[in-house]
């Protein structure tokens, strides 16, 4: 077993990376020389070295303005996310109540055949990269109202949908944990295809 | 009687009234609350004597209900209210999708949308209402949904196109065909057979 296999994926990649602290874990074979060349120059001179996907990855995952579209009783939850208790804030999620200024709209509630052509017209006014939270089984599939004559059956039928919440209503809690996956999925694939 | 909500209950000097001024409607009471059927031309009259001469100044709500199997198929029912004698009754009155119902607009300007509502969702005309169109259903919507023979799904559907880059709608296709369940216990005894089960 090499010092390798015992490094996380993660890890690896930090490491392959060449930070200063890699020169004590990774073995000489393993490490990149031209970045170590880097990181010596830079050592202790008050300079960062990373990849500038990384670099985006963390301002866009560090605040992260959300519009607010509560229609039903999801939104209630949604509020009790971003209050006091729960306290979305620390995570660098902040309401915005303008599509312009917002990176991700969090679709909390029934979606309404008459709702559908002014949600989708919110959504293009976002700005790229912009992601979709669907909180809640009505926006997820239409849940109750599924056969109703008037709710979109599921919010991905107008927008392209990143995370899903389950639960009606799904707790804030749940919420919150949808908030740190879409982080998660943002750091992870950087920006997506669509 | 007592029993029942309100506690207030109105007093027989009021039921006798009531029935001494329109002695052409049904007066009836049943767990306190008195309902007045009405002659569906005699609703004008029948609204601004109850507001003027028994002081109910609120009009409560409008309601449509249908009930497909009779002649005149809708029945609207109106409730009032009076504050001032705490007291609160219900006229009903019935009509079809072609005989129009006069509007109370000008006697509570706040049956406006009341009536707009029922237009909506039963097809009821009313007569003199200064703006009798659709309130909460969708731009272009046909039908009425909440008459019995309006279809559980409607007619149409919403999607994005990314072709044409806005929103279409589209005749119905459901996934998953409507499931009707079925919640009798089966410890006491069904009369159906699950499939599958035919044998057993």
């Amino acid at each position: 077993m090499n010092n390798r296999d015992l490094l996380t994926e993660e890890q690896q990649a930090r490491v392959l990376g060449d930070s200063p602290a890699s020169a004590l874990t990774v073995p000489s074979n393993l490490r990149d020389g031209f970045l170590t060349d880097i990181n010596k120059e830079v050592t202790d001179n008050g300079f960062l070295v990373t990849s500038t996907e990384d670099l985006f990855a963390w301002a866009r995952t560090g605040s992260m303005w959300w519009m607010t579209f509560g229609l039903a009783c999801c939104a209630v939850e949604m509020m009790h996310t971003s209050m006091a208790r729960y306290d979305v804030e620390r995570f660098g999620f902040a309401p915005r109540a303008s599509p312009r200024q917002s990176d991700v709209i969090i679709v909390a509630g029934t979606l309404c055949n008459k709702m559908a052509p002014a949600f989708r017209r919110v959504y293009d006014q976002m700005a790229e990269p912009r992601y979709v939270i669907s909180m809640g089984s009505c926006a997820n599939g239409g849940g109750y109202y599924h056969y109703s004559y008037s709710v979109v059956r599921g919010c991905d039928r107008i927008v392209p949908v990143d995370i899903y919440v389950p639960g009606c209503p799904p707790t804030a809690e749940a919420l919150l944990y949808g908030v740190l996956a879409l982080q998660r999925k943002i750091r992870r694939t950087g920006t997506f295809e669509r | 009687m007592s029993a029942h909500w309100p506690h207030d209950k109105p007093d027989a000097g009021f039921a006798d009234a009531v029935r001494a001024a329109f002695p052409d409607a049904a007066l009836t009471e049943h767990v306190g609350e008195l309902t007045l059927h009405i002659a569906r031309d005699a609703l004008l009259d029948v609204a601004r004597r109850l507001r003027d001469d028994f002081a109910f100044e609120q009009l409560i709500d409008v309601a449509g209900v249908d009930f497909p199997e009779r002649p005149e198929r809708f029945e609207v029912a109106y409730l009032f209210l009076s504050l001032t004698r705490n007291l609160r009754i219900r006229v009903k009155l019935s009509t079809d999708d072609t005989a129009p119902v006069a509007s109370l607009t000008g006697l509570w300007p706040c049956a406006n949308w009341w009536e707009r509502e029922v237009w909506d969702l039963y097809g009821v005309l009313f007569t003199g209402h200064p703006d009798l169109r659709r309130i909460l259903t969708d731009y272009g919507f046909t039908g009425h949904p909440f008459r019995k023979d309006f279809p559980l799904t409607g007619h149409v559907e919403l999607r994005y196109s990314e072709t044409e880059k806005r929103v279409v709608y589209e005749p119905v296709k459901l996934a998953q065909d409507f499931r009707s369940f079925d919640f009798l216990s089966p410890w006491e005894g069904t009369d159906y057979v699950l499939p599958g089960d035919e044998k057993a």
